[in-house]
């Protein structure tokens, strides 16, 4: 399985500058790597406000269970949630901050 | 989050009917209600088409709100009887297939009340092993554990009997001894505290349990299957048969029968699975019907749904000269808000319009609930998107007893066959993602907009009436996606587009999998998903078969009814980050179909705009193949170009995976637009593609998507019949 470089910080600008797509093929092995964790604590976004806000939560390992929102965490643009998810998958999946 | 849902008894309901609603609230203690027709279901701040009418009814205004519980999970019940009453030694015997022997306390066979402390289980202990339990009546229990933990989907005879003469207590568990494996049997015996009869009815696959509101209701699930148990009045290797029951008698039915002396037939509730392999399945038949002595286990869940049994709050008297349509009740209580959307049709063999929209109610309930983004690892890869749930998904994950669609798989992993209109459906709904039925409302409120009367019939409707329920009608316009079929569905459809009958197919991925509707058990569908398909989840092996009709599920491409030989078209590719657009083709000139193109200029782009995928062909896309059966004087009148790398041929399609089977490389990933005319003076339109409907509202319904498609309505609406080609078929 591909494994991202967290050194790679291009990447990641990428992702910021374009998080909408379409990205670079390399850029799209990170994004589908992000994307095939367990969705057992996966973060993921919640949307509150049709078209308007957007709740980062995280997806709980037992079904029944709470989902976890992060009440600090609320966006008013849909692509700044993503931003945020991303960052977060990217913690999870390398172990490291995104820089 | 979410705080108020409802849901109602009939979807299809006629003018002059009723309706009767079902609401409960989380916290709130008052609601609002009001009747609205639903125009268009689309609340995307961005795309400003989102459209209701708000009607008069008795109902609208404030109401009373409660919480209504709901017993999910499924069993079986045999009412309370002397046989079982009276025993005061016996044994309980079954085969098993645990398929969560980890997850907790389970009951296997309950004949228990809690109240009294009286009666015996034979159950899954919270260490995974085989427990007998016993109550005195007196306050006192004793059980007697197996404590060997039972491997996960293997099959035991177990058993636990009590010696009123020894006062003893004994458990057993013997594996079906596999070449591969090392499974041991275990058993023990204990003193017993002493037992007194439950004088309670016998459950199998839970113990009794009571709802918030009082009603009698089930705790303790089982998971997996339960095979031939058999009641004896006294403990082994003595005593007679009390009851040996046969769950491969009654399949299709919520019944079930006891062979022995007593007839002391059961029921089961919330629909768990029958027709399923027992622990003698030979492999040498894969047809229940034909070998049900080894099809005698029921597979029971614990998240099993079938009728919520809500009491009704309202109902509603529909008037006979309300129009036909798309409705829902639209409830608010505090900060949140919740549609029940029902359909209004016309009297039985009337109309009051000459083109019919067929709501995909089967379809609808076969999505409702769906759960993929929290059951599915792939789901994100599949649809290309970050998971971005609604409210309504975060209720759906914290409320297991609402139930799951035909997408979604049990908890303990196997694939989901039922789905229910008889409960909250959270998703079948104005203002949720446009899917399914709301997608579909792209259509409602393109008919409004341009003014084209319609009446709504629905696919239940067409799965009772066959054909006759389409005959009245010039046109028959489908949804954006129809990809459910009943057997009666598809014959009635066919039936209709071999006469003067004109369809207009507006969707994509439609006429796909066989489903079954039942007249002993309505309000649900039931899927086996066989062999291939698109689809999130394996059906099991052996269990091909419906339970509801007998008939062998699947893809009706395997059945020998692929839907080219019905419209023309076939599934082809799905993708859902980006959407192509259309181009003419030869086949567009020709003067059977200068109607279609009416206003269309001979190079313009069709459909490089709208609001799933910036294009109209996307999402599921369909295609001819004259192998599976597109009629030979079938026009292409145009073909969809500029698919993603993420716009994949789908399965069924696929002999051996490549890789060039992305819409960037493939030659065969394309929408075919399609028309053909037929014997009776009728003919088909087929779009192929479910993103179609999503570029009508573009430029305020002003584009050539929309005047492809009203000029196909104005035509085939027409009198006049059309000609069948000269033929080299």
């Amino acid at each position: 399985m591909y494994e991202i470089d967290p050194s790679r910080t291009d990447l990641v600008d990428e992702f910021r500058s374009n998080p909408g797509g379409p990205h670079s093929p390399e850029l799209v092995l990170v994004v589908n790597r992000l994307r095939v964790m367990p969705v057992a604590d996966k973060h993921v976004l919640v949307c509150t406000k049709r078209g308007k806000e957007w709740v980062l939560a995280k997806i709980p390992s037992e079904r029944g269970a709470k989902m976890e929102l992060f009440e600090g965490q609320v966006f008013d643009d849909y692509y700044k949630g993503v931003w945020e998810v991303f960052k977060r998958r990217w913690k999870t999946v390398t172990g490291r901050d995104v820089q | 989050m979410k705080k108020i849902l409802g849901y109602c008894d009939n979807w299809s309901a006629i003018a002059g009917g009723t309706v009767q609603f079902k609401i409960s609230t989380y916290g709130p203690d008052r609601y609002e209600a009001a009747l609205v027709r639903v125009i268009c279901g689309d609340n995307e701040p961005e795309h400003g088409i989102f459209k209701e009418e708000e009607i008069d009814a008795p109902l609208n205004g404030e109401h009373a709100g409660r919480l209504q519980p709901i017993d999910a999970g499924s069993y079986g019940v045999v009412p309370q009887s002397p046989a079982i009453d009276n025993l005061t030694s016996f044994t309980i015997q079954a085969w098993i297939f645990p398929t969560t022997p980890e997850k907790g306390e389970q009951a296997i066979v309950s004949n228990w009340r809690d109240d009294l402390a009286a009666g015996f289980a034979l159950l899954i202990d919270d260490k995974g092993a085989l427990t007998l339990r016993l109550a005195d009546g007196e306050g006192k229990t004793s059980s007697v554990s197996t404590g060997k933990p039972l491997a996960e989907r293997r099959w035991y005879l177990v058993s636990g009997s009590y010696d009123a003469a020894t006062n003893e207590i004994a458990v057993c568990q013997k594996p079906i001894v596999e070449t591969l494996e090392r499974l041991e049997a275990a058993d023990n015996t204990e003193t017993a505290g002493g037992f007194a009869s439950a004088g309670a009815p016998l459950m199998f696959a839970a113990f009794p349990a009571v709802l918030s509101n009082g009603k009698s209701a089930s705790a303790k699930h089982f998971n997996g299957k339960i095979d031939r148990p058999q009641l004896l009045s006294g403990a082994i290797p003595a005593g007679d048969i009390v009851a040996a029951w046969d769950f491969a008698q009654g399949i299709g039915s919520d019944k079930f029968h006891d062979t022995g002396p007593n007839q002391l037939h059961g029921n089961t509730v919330n629909l768990p699975s029958r027709g399923c392999k027992g622990h003698n399945w030979s492999g040498n038949e894969q047809n229940w019907q034909h070998a049900p002595q080894e099809y005698g286990a029921i597979h029971f869940h614990d998240d099993d749904l079938y009728d919520a049994g809500w009491e009704t709050d309202f109902t509603y008297h529909v008037p006979k000269d309300l129009k036909s349509g798309a409705y829902a009740i639209r409830l608010r209580a505090e900060d949140d808000e919740t549609y029940v959307t029902f359909f209004v049709r016309p009297a039985k063999g009337t109309k009051t319009a000459k083109l019919a929209f067929l709501a995909s109610t089967v379809t609808y309930m076969a999505y409702s609930n769906y759960h993929w983004l929290f059951h599915q690892r792939f789901s994100e890869t599949t649809e290309t998107l970050w998971t971005t749930l609604e409210k309504a998904d975060v209720f759906l994950q914290e409320h297991n007893e609402l139930g799951l669609s035909t997408y979604d798989t049990h908890s303990d992993g196997s694939g989901v066959r039922f789905a229910s209109r008889l409960r909250p459906i959270l998703n079948m709904a104005p203002k949720t993602p446009c899917w399914s039925f709301n997608a579909d409302t792209h259509i409602l409120g393109w008919l409004e907009s341009q003014g084209i009367e319609y009446d709504v019939i629905t696919d239940e409707d067409l799965h009772d009436e066959g054909a006759s329920l389409l005959e009245p009608y010039s046109a028959v316009l489908t949804g954006t996606h129809p990809e459910y079929y009943t057997t009666p569905m598809l014959d009635g459809l066919r039936h209709y587009i071999n006469g003067p009958g004109r369809l207009i197919y507006m969707g994509g991925n439609g006429f796909i999998w066989r489903c079954a509707l039942s007249d002993q058990m309505p309000g649900v569908i039931e899927l086996r998903r066989s062999e291939d398909g698109i689809r999130y989840r394996d059906e099991e092996p052996g269990e091909y078969y419906l339970e509801l009709t007998g008939e062998y599920g699947g893809l009706w491409r395997r059945l020998g009814m692929p839907p080219q030989s019905v419209v023309g078209v076939g599934t082809i590719a799905c993708g859902f980050d980006s959407s192509g657009y259309y181009q003419r083709t030869e086949d567009s000139f020709s003067p059977r179909v200068d109607f279609i193109f009416d206003g269309i200029g001979k190079d313009e782009v069709i459909g490089d705009f709208g609001l799933l995928g910036d294009g109209a062909s996307g999402s599921e896309i369909d295609a001819t193949d004259p192998m599976m059966g597109t009629p030979v004087h079938t026009l292409i009148v145009a073909r969809s170009e500029g698919h993603s790398a993420n716009t994949l041929i789908c399965p069924d399609e696929i002999g051996f995976h490549h890789a060039a089977m992305d819409g960037v490389q493939s030659p065969i990933v394309r929408a075919d637009m399609t028309f053909f005319e037929t014997p009776g003076g009728g003919a088909v339109f087929s779009v192929s593609s479910i993103a179609w409907a999503a570029s009508l509202p573009h430029n305020n319904y002003d584009n050539n998507v929309s005047r492809v498609s009203g000029n196909v309505v104005q035509r085939f609406l027409e009198e006049q019949p059309f000609a069948l080609p000269e033929t080299t078929g």
